[in-house]
């Protein structure tokens, strides 16, 4: 194998397609990406979007239909031991081998890879302790938690000591705690030095984890740069959310309350590189109307399904302490700058400034906003 | 919070390009054995386990057939002699079989636990090779317990002829490829779900066609039946282990040993068996691990 030109490049794609027998589509349609090294690389898309296949390839699992696909400079088609040897795999679901011990799956596993024996016992004693396993080492596997087998299959994977870790949708079946600790052992891993590939649909994991996403959507990459970078993508930019209070509004009647309303618009409106001000509905009514429609800056507000809808038209408590608040959006192209203005302008216009905060728009959007449909 | 190592670089020997490829042939010849070592610890591990599951059913055969039919007059004597030689087939050939086919379908049905070993640093094909080599080695273990053990049960009954040990040894080491390279085949080809329709519709002929329980010769009155058994390999088993193990009878001073399908028949019924099931059940692993 000739020295290779590009060997920053750890992962490079050119023009991979693969279509599985009898299938009407392409699964993977024609998509090229580079991971560099040490890199924490993100596929981000729905199911069915391709990410699995993508990494089948990658680790040898699935043959393309055509295309190039290299890992460390070799061909993962032509020369499959090879990229063996540098990768390894955590699968979306656990295939710990469950007729041997927690221990013997990593001695086993690094036997398979031809690491002496001394050095396989030596490391999977350290790897058992580093991940907290060291107390079950004699325990069999269909004994543990979906958060006790990752860990043991992280375990496994480091074994080899591979150069480059591939994570199919890692954090799936994971309780919130077994999810931080993968992102904190995932940090851990890249920042000594092993490249990362990620697949997910969550979009907190690939914002909160990947240096670059790849957006997937039919097979194909959509976009692919810094989550930021995506982020930018959506024409607006940032935004700046106010929260106000304004007693009167209580006590007076609907005119002088719009005028209220509209005193204040008008004063964030007269901002500075203000591209659009919007009176965000009150949660309270808008879960009245149909609570997926309108715009996806409230869906993404509300989270999945929101609890606090109980049904019925709200409580009468409530009812004075909506009135009292306003929520304004201030859209614009560099929302931050418009922080202490913006605070500004509200203390000049008499209500009282509650909350003040700037809101990014999230990878969430950014799918909505390239393929006109929700992630999930 | 504890961190986690990495030594830098791969732990396993990257080839060099010029020592590649007799360094990629020691990888994988290590990768190999190492994966049979696992099936074999964990074999060793539930030893009693395996050999009641194996030969249980054979002895019970072998009892009831080879000693209480004869002993009530329901079987001639000398039974024995001609029904050991098939138990032996049927065991060894069932005992491999069984060691690679249930395994293989549950794991790649859902199980997947196999995925460790197909991203070893060796050729799928060697992984599947692996399979069939550790279930051979189950089903010789398997048949060569049933010999003392039918010595227990038969007593006197229990004859073997030791001028053809050697023929004996081949034959069981073919009757085990056989059975391996068929349960190969049935593990790629069977979906979990079908696992019923396995035992119905494949094995239960499978033990009944395949001159276990009767010698090949005899069936010249029912000629149709002696044609089918033909296509079963256990005959061939069978009947090779008859001729290595059925004493000869003297007639008139004469030695005359048992009338079995010719040996030079019971080498090709078995190496085509070997050959063509093994090519078969590669390609259908192939396709069930790759896609």
């Amino acid at each position: 194998m000739a020295p290779q030109p590009q060997e920053q490049y750890t992962i490079e794609v050119e023009h991979l397609v693969k279509r599985y027998p009898k299938a009407p589509v392409n699964a993977v349609d024609d998509i090229s990406f580079s991971v560099r090294r040490g890199e924490i690389f993100g596929l981000l898309g729905p199911n069915g979007a391709g990410k699995t296949t993508t990494i089948g390839v990658l680790t040898t699992g699935v043959v393309p239909t055509s295309g190039v696909v290299r890992l460390g400079g070799v061909d993962v088609v032509k020369d499959p031991i090879s990229v063996k040897q540098r990768i390894a795999v955590l699968p979306q679901r656990s295939n710990l081998d469950g007729s041997l011990k927690v221990r013997e799956i990593l001695t086993f596993h690094a036997a398979y890879h031809c690491i002496p024996r001394a050095e396989r016992e030596a490391r999977a004693d350290q790897l058992l302790n580093e991940l907290g396993l060291a107390d079950r080492k004699n325990d069999r596997v269909n004994r543990y938690s979906g958060g006790m087998n990752q860990r043991l299959m992280i375990a496994r994977a480091l074994m080899h000591a591979p150069d480059v870790l591939f994570l199919d949708e890692p954090t799936n079946n994971l309780d919130p705690q077994s999810r931080l600790f993968l992102w904190d052992r995932i940090r851990d891993l890249n920042a000594r030095g092993l490249t990362i590939l990620i697949t997910t649909h969550d979009m907190e994991e690939a914002d909160r984890l990947c240096e670059r996403i790849a957006i997937m959507d039919h097979g194909k990459i959509l976009v692919d740069d810094t989550p930021d970078a995506l982020k930018r993508l959506i024409p607006g930019g940032t935004s700046l959310e106010l929260r106000v209070r304004a007693p009167e509004l209580v006590a007076v009647g609907a005119p002088e309350r719009a005028e209220v309303k509209n005193h204040v618009m008008e004063a964030l409106r007269a901002l500075p590189g203000v591209a659009k001000v919007d009176v965000v509905e009150r949660e309270a009514a808008a879960s009245a109307g149909p609570p997926a429609g309108g715009s996806p800056w409230a869906s993404a507000a509300t989270g999945a399904g929101g609890g606090g809808n109980w049904g019925g038209g709200g409580g009468l408590t409530s009812e004075s302490a909506d009135q009292e608040m306003l929520v304004y959006r201030v859209y614009a192209e560099d929302a931050g700058a418009l922080l202490v203005p913006a605070a500004q302008a509200i203390a000049g216009t008499g209500v009282e400034l509650r909350d003040l905060h700037l809101k990014r728009p999230s990878l969430e959007e950014v799918f909505i906003y390239l393929t006109g449909r929700n992630l999930r | 919070m504890a961190t986690i190592s990495t030594p830098t670089g791969p732990a396993t020997q990257v080839p060099e390009a010029g020592a590649k490829s007799t360094s990629k042939v020691r990888l994988a010849t290590t990768a190999f054995f190492a994966i049979l070592r696992r099936d074999v610890v964990v074999t060793a591990r539930d030893f009693l386990a395996f050999l009641a599951q194996t030969l249980l059913q054979p002895l019970f055969f072998l009892f009831i057939f080879g000693k209480v039919l004869p002993s009530i007059g329901l079987a001639r004597a000398g039974f024995g002699s001609v029904l050991l030689p098939g138990i032996v087939a049927l065991t060894t050939l069932t005992a491999a079989l069984q060691g690679v086919t249930l395994p293989l379908v549950l794991d790649l049905g859902f199980a997947r636990e196999i995925d460790d070993r197909l991203l070893a640093p060796l050729p799928i094909s060697l992984v599947a090779v692996e399979k069939v080599v550790f279930a051979a080695l189950r089903g010789m273990v398997a048949g060569a317990v049933i010999f003392p053990l039918a010595a227990w049960i038969l007593g006197s009954e229990f004859q073997v002829r030791t001028d053809r040990i050697a023929i004996l040894v081949v034959i069981l080491i073919l009757t085990a490829l056989a059975g391996a390279t068929l349960g190969l085949t049935l593990g790629t080809l069977i979906r979990p779900e079908q696992i019923g329709l396995l035992f119905a519709l494949i094995l239960t002929p499978l033990l009944f066609t395949g001159c276990t329980y009767y010698p090949w010769s005899l069936l010249d009155g029912i000629k149709w039946f002696q044609v089918v058994t033909l296509f079963n390999p256990l005959t061939y088993a069978a009947e090779g282990m008859r001729y290595a193990m059925v004493p000869p009878q003297v007639v008139q001073g004469q030695s005359i040993s048992f009338p079995t399908l010719d040996l030079q028949w019971v080498f090709l019924g078995l190496l085509v068996t070997i050959v063509a099931l093994l090519i078969v059940g590669m390609n259908t692993f192939r396709r069930r691990v790759i896609s």
